[in-house]
């Protein structure tokens, strides 16, 4: 099944929630919506699952106009942040919710019922607590049951809404390769919307960038990270360095300080230079495209991170081997591995 | 209890506030209840069931549980349609309406008595129209039902209001979502998550509609055997100096509305029992 969104546009009051998005996804697909709060991935998510309506635009699943449909009728499977599980049904009711309301002529019957819940139980994982209500489970299991019942109806596409936001840290860790997992098994083209960039990176075939309504760029996990396209993207994909530069014929400054790196055919102008941390080189004194004094350095696991003040006045963060001498008062010089320079 | 365990007590004050609770309870509550059975006790077994088996005292009793459980039942239909108004839907005038809800809680019930009375008399605005469809409503134990109505709505509503206003939305889009018709998704979602404060509103109502006086004895017509509630007839008996016969019958109504309303409160801790906290 495919998915396939064109200049969709969805104002609430003067918020411009989406600002003529369009999107294709492919059959069998794992995308991840990823953006901050506000950049219009959830609205997204909900209005192809027909829990919204866009302004304006049209919405294609499987070449057919959803828009035409409601809910009910789109065949969708979403997940909810929250759960959104039944309270007063236990476990296994709830998973059978969506077979139980089928129209009389094509509703399965009680055995078949029985089958089924019991078959997407074992999938999830948690077949032992088909007797319990929602509230006596965890977190994690809420959300396994939760997208235990989204896919009782076998539905075309599954939607999950930040299906891990409400869990902590280790929980979602386990949740997230599990749902890769879960994937490769079942197939079913999926999008979630998260805004965790990690969980993106880690779960999805697919990542698609969000900011402001406006899709800034869709690649793969080691496209988005390695090649942003946008300075938005290299801010909030992992961590990175942004220092103001000048661009001015065919060379970059810092401050006064003319910088040794290429300008990348960029217009004149001010400019933001982006280096990951673990992409700034250490070397000696004069050595490299800056030189700074070490204030201090800590041990984060594999790295250490040192912050650096530069001979210009700024301050950064930059992450360098363990085996790589460093003390502070040191003076170093540093060389961008690897950099990108954008415009404004 | 050991001093070293009082002194572990998370809470403070369980000593205090539960002495006071009980002397409360008992000052404003169960001494004069003790007091209502003492003074039944004055009557021999005999004569306390030929009180009660007197066909004009097992008629009261019949019109005010009958009509108090019936009033309530509308209350619970009328009430929740309401409380789904005032949450669900945003419309200009919401608030004066969510305020009028308490105007029967703050209304002395002899104004609203004489008010429904007027309103439904042969010649009063509603009476006439219905008398001239042959529906006689002041003066008849429908006048009663219409009085234990109108003071019983407000109970309905402020019980479940909050329910509902905390209820997930998300609940209604999974159901639509997963393929629910909004009528599967109000019977089979919505009103079992709302089970227990519906029945607690129903329970409250009726048991405000039972010891309803005031506005009631206005709109009866008060004629023994067809439309005389038992509180009246308790009055009637004082006034006739059978203070044994007003305590059988306050006796009876306390026994019975106790076994109901607790019956109902079971029922509702059944309800919520299958709804754990979150």
């Amino acid at each position: 099944m495919t998915i396939e969104v064109r200049n969709l546009v969805k104002t609430f009051g003067s918020f411009k929630a989406l600002d003529g998005v369009d999107l294709k996804v492919d059959s069998g697909e794992l995308v991840a919506l990823l953006g901050p709060s506000g950049s219009g991935k959830t609205t997204l998510l909900r209005i192809v699952a027909g829990l919204d309506w866009p302004d304006s635009g049209e919405v294609l699943i499987n070449g057919e106009d959803a828009l035409a449909q409601g809910a009910r009728e789109r065949h969708v499977g979403f997940v909810f942040q929250h759960y959104a599980l039944f309270r007063h049904m236990t476990v296994f009711e709830n998973v059978a919710f969506g077979l139980r309301v089928q129209p009389r002529a094509v509703r399965k019957d009680e055995a078949a019922i029985r089958a089924r819940v019991k078959e997407l139980l074992d999938l999830v994982q948690l077949d032992w607590l088909a007797d319990r209500y929602p509230g006596q489970l965890s977190g994690g299991q809420r959300q396994r049951i939760a997208l235990a019942r989204a896919l009782a109806i076998e539905p075309r596409i599954l939607l999950l809404d930040e299906p891990f936001g409400a869990l902590d840290a280790k929980v979602r860790k386990e949740l997230r390769k599990w749902l890769r997992a879960l994937h490769r098994e079942i197939s079913v083209t999926s999008i979630f919307v998260t805004h965790d960039q990690e969980e993106a990176l880690e779960v999805a075939n697919r990542v698609v960038v969000m900011d402001k309504g406006r899709i800034e760029q869709i690649g793969s996990p080691d496209d988005v990270y390695d090649n942003p396209a946008t300075a938005f993207v290299h801010g909030f994909i992992g961590e990175s360095i942004v220092l103001p530069v000048e661009v001015a014929n065919g060379t970059v400054r810092l401050g006064d300080r003319p910088l040794d790196l290429a300008a990348g055919g960029l217009a004149p102008g001010a400019s933001r230079l982006f280096v990951r941390r673990h992409d700034m080189l250490v070397g000696p004194p004069g050595s490299g495209a800056f030189e700074g004094a070490i204030r201090h350095v800590r041990n984060f696991g594999p790295v250490q991170r040192a912050e650096v003040a530069l001979s210009g006045g700024q301050t950064i963060e930059i992450d360098a081997p363990r085996d790589r001498e460093l003390r502070a008062g040191d003076t170093i010089g540093l060389e961008p591995r690897r950099y990108r320079i954008f415009a404004g | 209890m050991s001093a070293v365990a009082a002194r572990r007590r998370t809470l403070p004050g369980f000593g205090l506030t539960m002495g006071l609770t009980l002397t409360w309870l008992s000052v404003i509550i169960l001494i004069p209840l003790a007091g209502l059975f003492l003074k039944s006790l004055e009557l021999s077994p005999e004569q306390f069931w030929n009180i009660l088996s007197s066909r004009r005292t097992l008629n009261a009793l019949r019109v005010s549980f009958g009509l108090a459980f019936a009033a309530a039942c509308v209350n619970l239909v009328m009430g929740s349609i309401i409380v789904w108004a005032l949450v669900r839907y945003r419309f200009p005038g919401r608030r004066l309406f969510d305020a009028i809800v308490d105007v029967p809680f703050a209304l002395p019930t002899a104004v609203a008595g004489v008010a429904l009375t007027a309103l439904f008399a042969e010649k009063g605005w509603l009476g006439a129209p219905l008398a001239a469809l042959g529906i006689k409503v002041a003066f008849t134990p429908l006048g009663i039902f219409v009085a234990m109505i109108f003071i019983g709505i407000p109970f309905v509503v402020r019980t479940v209001q909050p329910v509902l206003q905390d209820l997930d939305p998300g609940i209604e889009e999974a159901a639509g979502s997963l393929g629910a018709s909004r009528w599967q998704t109000i019977i089979r979602v919505i009103l079992p998550s709302l089970a227990p404060a519906l029945l607690t509103g129903l329970a409250l109502a009726f048991a405000r509609a039972v010891g309803e006086y005031g506005s009631v004895i206005f709109i009866a017509g008060n004629l023994p055997n067809v439309s005389e509630i038992a509180p009246l007839l308790i009055v009637i008996r004082l006034s006739e100096f059978r203070y044994a016969d007003a305590t059988a019958i306050a006796v009876v109504m306390l026994v019975v509305s106790f076994v109901i309303i607790f019956a109902v409160n079971r029922l509702q801790r059944w309800a919520q029992s299958r709804i754990p906290a979150r």
